[in-house]
């Protein structure tokens, strides 16, 4: 269980802006984002549904939650790379999370890594509706547990 | 190249750094001091400094309401407000400035149209004929009517390249036709409809034609009597000139014959409890204090293009246009989306594996503003089984020199992505 104490969401997103650090360039941050999008997991095509959709994107994105041992899981897909890539990022830090834990999650590491700064205003909304989604999630599992 | 003046003291060439230095906005660096490119133009263009100092010069000096003050200042914005319409009549060939009305924009118009015209001659079982790739803004106005008044929409195709089936479209009028409204040019793939034959077309059956000229005000001369269209509408800020402010042109019988848009002050010829009567043209659509500042500097934008001489515009963008429809072959796996023989201005295109938003995204990150998705025409996206496009929209300031800029920038976005 050791381990599992540093493995927190503000450690995992300490990590995440180190990494994005060694790029100076844009282009090589954007470059990084891509290939983290394409290393993800795949999530099975028939999750890929209405049911596991986030609305308010100009691609098309899923997440899907599992919740297993205390702890919140997640998948996801697009058919966008660089909407994948924020998919990843998110589901780096908040997956396999207690659900409490991703309610809390000030997710400052964005900030950090300047994305928002570089986000069109559309993927911003998108973004904010992923999270929006991942949290509505948390707090469904945190309220089935507690009944 | 300097330009040369032809007898009647316009510029017959057309010298692009110079008309460049006119705009600020194109001389800006963005994110990491990448030269902007700016190539949406399709929705909105960037105002020249004529523009802007005129908008700056009315609000230091010259604000007042308009048509009300006995005061100083009231006659002097009240007189540029006029001249502002007089040049916008002058400019698309209207016969009398009355017939000239100032809206918020082109989806003012059209839905002003709707509201009027529309409720006043459409009832049940009749229809509203129009084309397969107009904007929303030329479909939803005539669906909110057909709706209420159970009328309903005749969609004429459009083939492959995005040319309109004429032969589709004759057919589809019939005696329960009440209105063909279409785009003069498409706005997602830059198709110039023959709008001129769709006029004699519905004309020869007694059917009026709305145009909507949002696309091809700022690249084609256009001149309403020659058309004989009944309506014409267009926006300001696709022209050069400021938001919030646009045209409705319509034939000076049908706008008589047509109940007011909005009631308010201005609108009016005396009004009591009892019973209103309306102002005279084009005061009965002009409810409430205008946009006077937008209008004024949508007079300046049409001055600025006058000055700089139609045809010396469109032959310049025409030879950019065909430039950069070549040099987009290059891009591997690129397809061209809107292949009609007759266009302006616009470039839709797809990459084979790559998503269009993604492509958006790494090009704004190197400089270059374009468009991505469904530019408001998701039936025209359905028809031809995409979910959207990328599209770049020339302007009369845009180079070779950015459209090399954008065929590189693609080069290396389909390098990251595939």
């Amino acid at each position: 269980m050791a381990e599992l104490h540093n493995d927190t969401i503000e450690a995992r997103a300490r990590q995440l802006v180190e990494e994005f650090a060694l790029f100076d360039d844009w282009m090589e941050k954007y470059e990084y984002l891509i290939e983290l999008g394409k290393s993800l997991p795949p999530l099975e095509p028939e999750y890929k549904t209405e049911a596991f959709r986030i609305h308010g994107c100009q691609s098309q994105v899923w997440i899907r939650p599992e919740f297993r041992d205390g702890r919140v899981y997640f998948k996801g897909d697009s058919d966008a790379l660089i909407t994948k890539g924020l998919v990843a990022l998110l589901i780096r830090v908040l997956s396999g999370q207690p659900p409490e834990a991703i309610l809390n999650a000030r997710l400052d590491f964005l900030d950090e890594i300047g994305l928002k700064a570089h986000l069109s205003p559309t993927r911003k909304n998108g973004l904010a509706a992923m999270i929006e989604q991942m949290r509505r999630y948390a707090q469904a599992y945190l309220q089935a547990s507690r009944n | 190249m300097p330009a040369s003046v032809d007898s009647t003291g316009l510029q017959t060439t057309f010298d692009v750094a110079r008309v460049r230095a006119d705009f600020p906005a194109l001389h800006q660096r963005i994110y990491d001091g990448r030269p902007l490119v700016y190539l949406d133009n399709a929705a909105t263009t960037q105002k020249p400094q004529v523009v802007i100092d005129r908008i700056r010069d009315f609000y230091l000096r010259e604000n007042a309401n308009v048509h009300r003050g006995v005061h100083y200042l009231s006659q002097i914005a009240s007189d540029a407000y006029d001249e502002a319409r007089r040049l916008v009549a002058a400019f698309i060939g209207a016969p009398d400035p009355s017939q000239v009305i100032f809206t918020r924009g082109t989806t003012e118009s059209i839905n002003l149209v709707a509201a009027t015209y529309g409720r006043r001659h459409v009832g049940e079982g009749d229809e509203i004929v129009l084309s397969a790739m107009e904007h929303h803004s030329n479909i939803v106005p005539w669906q909110l009517l057909c709706e209420e008044k159970g009328a309903r929409l005749r969609v004429v195709p459009v083939d492959e390249r995005g040319v309109l089936d004429l032969e589709a479209l004759e057919r589809a009028l019939t005696e329960r036709t009440r209105l063909v409204a279409i785009a003069h040019v498409s706005n997602a793939l830059g198709t110039v409809n023959p709008v001129r034959e769709i006029i004699r077309m519905a004309h020869a059956r007694g059917i009026p034609v709305l145009v909507d000229g949002a696309q091809a005000i700022q690249h084609l001369e256009v001149n309403v009597a020659e058309l004989d269209c009944d309506f014409y509408c267009f926006s300001g800020h696709k022209m050069y000139g400021p938001t919030g402010i646009g045209i409705l042109y319509g034939k000076a019988e049908l706008l008589e014959a047509m109940p007011p848009y909005q009631g308010g002050g201005d609108m009016i010829e005396r009004v009591t409890f009892e019973r209103t009567t309306y102002n005279r043209l084009p005061y009965k659509f002009e409810a409430g204090t205008p946009h006077i500042a937008g209008a004024i500097g949508l007079g300046a934008a049409v001055a600025y293009l006058n000055g700089l001489g139609r045809t010396a515009v469109a032959h310049y963008e025409d030879e950019l246009l065909r430039y950069a429809t070549e040099r987009l072959q290059e891009v591997p796996g690129l397809r061209l989306i809107g292949t009609a023989p007759h266009k302006v201005s616009v470039l839709s295109f797809v990459i084979e594996g790559v998503h269009p938003y993604d492509a958006g995204t790494l090009l704004d990150q190197m400089g270059i503003a374009v468009r991505t998705g469904h530019h408001c025409t998701q039936p025209l996206m359905d028809r031809l089984g995409l979910p959207g496009t990328i599209r770049a929209s020339l302007a009369l300031y845009n180079t070779r020199e950015e459209i090399d800029a954008l065929v590189e920038a693609l080069h290396r976005v389909v390098r990251m992505l595939r």
